[in-house]
């Protein structure tokens, strides 16, 4: 058979032609995947979360750990050992460090000293969402600020963007140093990608609370749906005063300390 | 044209041999990260970005500076810059390929990028830096090698490469605004969180970028048969020194909203570049340096003695480039992320296998440079011959 050029040009463009419209065919006609929600999965508007500081210090058992050690063991966080390259998703930190600026260096000797925990806020107007080029980090509908792990290219983008220094990235492969019990129901990570707490989403969606308020023994995190007049969070955050960490950069963040 | 950068003398030869094997080594390393993952650089969790996106983000002004040719050639006819707008377009594509591997080199899961594509996110400036880079790469790639094609064949070049060249004029601030808008965008990075970013970017590409033009216009006469000319020269020089200024101009701006205000969050990247933080001060022998250098290359330029000697300009020259870099290329964005959010300081350096990465990206680019500038300068001994 003979080809000259203006067939195979011919040729060429019908083959195109038939490949461009799989996109229009896929609109189409897609095939949307019937999933069925788990009716024990718990659900809400706005999850949140407030943390009864005094609680955790006068309840709690000196230097108490649980809340880190149940949410690093659930989700496979590694212990790498390094401050340079730490991986964390729940941690505590001084008062001065969690709300900068707010210090007067006068206040309660408890303040001052004693551990606060931080993890990410699932902001409402996430900084971290917003500069993401690859959606790998994103809000859901109930307000938890999710990670894609598989579609992340690592460009840490958001560890710039977030203000309150809630995410971690993996230098090396974090495989070799999960310390905890392996948890084979939670995928862990490759090295090159951002992880931060998920708001126990996986825990959420099997009708569990997340693994920190389940461990906490003095009560002291209240978990809920922020829209709900009568969910627990509401009720701690109607009773007492409240701060949210950075509230004038406009994030709006999901955590609540009652101080 | 290409086959003009497959035969050249000795010294082209060794040149790209050099070149050649800083980017074996840079390659080396870079398969080592991709080994074992930036566990190998300085970067840490707080400062997480660190000598890859500062060379990217200063190579971008250096690209964008190509514009301060091509402007007052095509919209004011300044003749003079006529010779001498292929050397401009053609080191735009240099450093924007530098820009491009810089970005790779720094992913985490560079075998992922094309999820920018795949996924694309009109919400995130890095989408629209990498449409604008590409398109500045496109852009000057047309225009200056069909301009070029043109002026060896003796003719005008093509009606449709006019409107591109007018589009790349508008396109070049933009590659620089939206790499400002990537840091001037986030919240509680108060370095980078001012509204005059964009425009001290600007203003320290027009006197990167020419001071580097005009270095290497002085070695394309050196060891070429084409003269790139005088008057482009002073011109040239006459914009790196106001931008220059401007650009000192903008950096005590800065330092004013900071400390006159009061307002200690303004304050501490500031504080820990020029003076050291809570004993913490990596940075600040660099930022002295650029000071001295930018008021040495100041003081130079201003002296029209400087400028009518070529040894005298050339010293101003490399003063203004690598002081702009030492203010863009390191303290601008490693600053940013010190302290971190919870204004906590933790310092960064960068690793020896960091720097090699660096290096071999250099080198890619001056490989592509000299490529380049090989062929514009063989077509320009041929059409003066």
């Amino acid at each position: 058979m003979e080809t000259n050029r203006r067939d195979f040009l011919k040729i060429g463009g019908v083959c195109a032609l038939g490949l461009g419209s799989l996109p229009v065919l896929n609109a189409v006609a897609q095939n949307v995947p019937k999933i069925m929600d788990n009716p024990q999965a718990l659900t809400a508007k706005r999850w949140a979360m407030a943390i009864d500081v005094k609680k955790c210090w006068e309840k709690g058992k000196p230097g108490c750990k649980d809340c880190i050690l149940a949410c690093h063991t659930t989700h496979n966080v590694p212990d790498i050992g390094t401050l340079k390259e730490e991986i964390k998703w729940i941690w505590t930190e001084k008062y001065e460090n969690v709300f900068p600026g707010f210090e007067s260096g006068n206040e309660p000797h408890d303040i001052r000293e004693k551990p606060f925990l931080v993890l990410c806020n699932h902001c409402a107007n996430a900084p971290c969402t917003r500069v993401c080029p690859t959606k790998a980090t994103f809000k859901r509908a109930d307000g938890i600020t999710m990670m894609d792990f598989h579609r992340c290219i690592g460009c840490r983008y958001c560890m710039a963007g977030c203000p309150y220094g809630a995410r971690s990235f993996n230098f090396r492969d974090p495989r070799n140093y999960i310390k905890t019990e392996l948890n084979p129901t939670f995928p862990t990570r490759e090295r090159g990608v951002v992880e931060k707490c998920n708001f126990c989403e996986e825990r959420l969606a099997a009708g569990k609370i997340p693994a920190c308020v389940e461990a906490c023994a003095a009560k002291a995190l209240t978990f809920g749906d922020l829209e709900d007049p009568s969910s627990e969070v509401r009720k701690a955050l109607g009773a007492q005063y409240s701060i949210r960490r950075k509230p004038e950069l406009g994030t709006l963040p999901g955590v609540y300390y009652i101080i | 044209m290409l086959e003009r950068a497959l035969t050249g003398n000795t010294r082209y030869y060794k040149l790209l041999g050099t070149l050649l094997v800083f980017m074996g080594l840079g390659a080396v390393a870079w398969l080592t990260q991709l080994d074992r993952g930036l566990t190998i650089t300085g970067l840490s969790r707080d400062v997480s970005w660190g000598l890859y996106i500062a060379q990217f983000t200063y190579l971008v002004g250096v690209a964008a500076s190509a514009v301060m040719v091509v402007l007052p050639y095509y919209l004011h006819d300044v003749k003079a810059f006529g010779k001498i707008t292929i050397l401009g377009e053609f080191l735009a594509i240099a450093a924007v390929t530098m820009c491009l591997l810089f970005i790779v080199v720094d992913l985490g899961k560079p075998m992922r990028l094309l999820n920018v594509l795949l996924y694309p996110t009109p919400n995130s400036i890095l989408f629209w830096d990498m449409i604008v880079l590409n398109g500045y790469l496109l852009l000057n790639l047309f225009i200056g090698w069909n301009v070029l094609e043109a002026e060896r064949k003796g003719t005008h070049y093509p009606n449709w490469v006019k409107p591109l060249i007018y589009i790349s004029i508008p396109w070049a601030v933009s590659i620089h605004t939206v790499t400002a808008f990537l840091y001037a965008g986030l919240p509680s990075r108060h370095l980078w969180l001012t509204a005059i970013l964009a425009a001290r970017f600007l203003a320290s590409a027009f006197c990167s970028g020419p001071a580097l033009l005009i270095i290497l216009a002085y070695l394309v006469k050196k060891y070429s048969k084409f003269d790139p000319g005088k008057e482009a020269i002073d011109k040239l020089t006459t914009i790196m020194t106001y931008a220059l200024v401007i650009s000192i101009f903008f950096v005590g701006l800065e330092a004013f909203t900071a400390y006159y205000s009061g307002i200690p969050s303004h304050q501490f990247s500031l504080t820990y570049l020029f003076f050291g933080l809570e004993g913490h001060r990596g940075l600040v022998p660099f930022m002295w340096l650029f000071a001295a250098l930018a008021t040495a290359a100041t003081v130079l330029l201003l002296k029209p003695g400087t400028r009518a000697n070529e040894k005298h300009l050339l010293i101003a020259c490399g003063c203004v480039f690598f002081s702009m870099w030492l203010e863009k290329g390191i303290g601008l964005v490693v600053g940013g992320f010190i302290p971190n959010g919870l204004e906590q300081v933790r310092e960064y350096a960068p690793s020896i296998p960091e720097m090699m990465i660096v290096l071999g990206v250099w080198a890619t680019g001056f490989f592509v440079l000299t490529v380049l500038y090989k062929i514009a300068v063989s077509v320009k001994e041929e059409v003066q011959a």
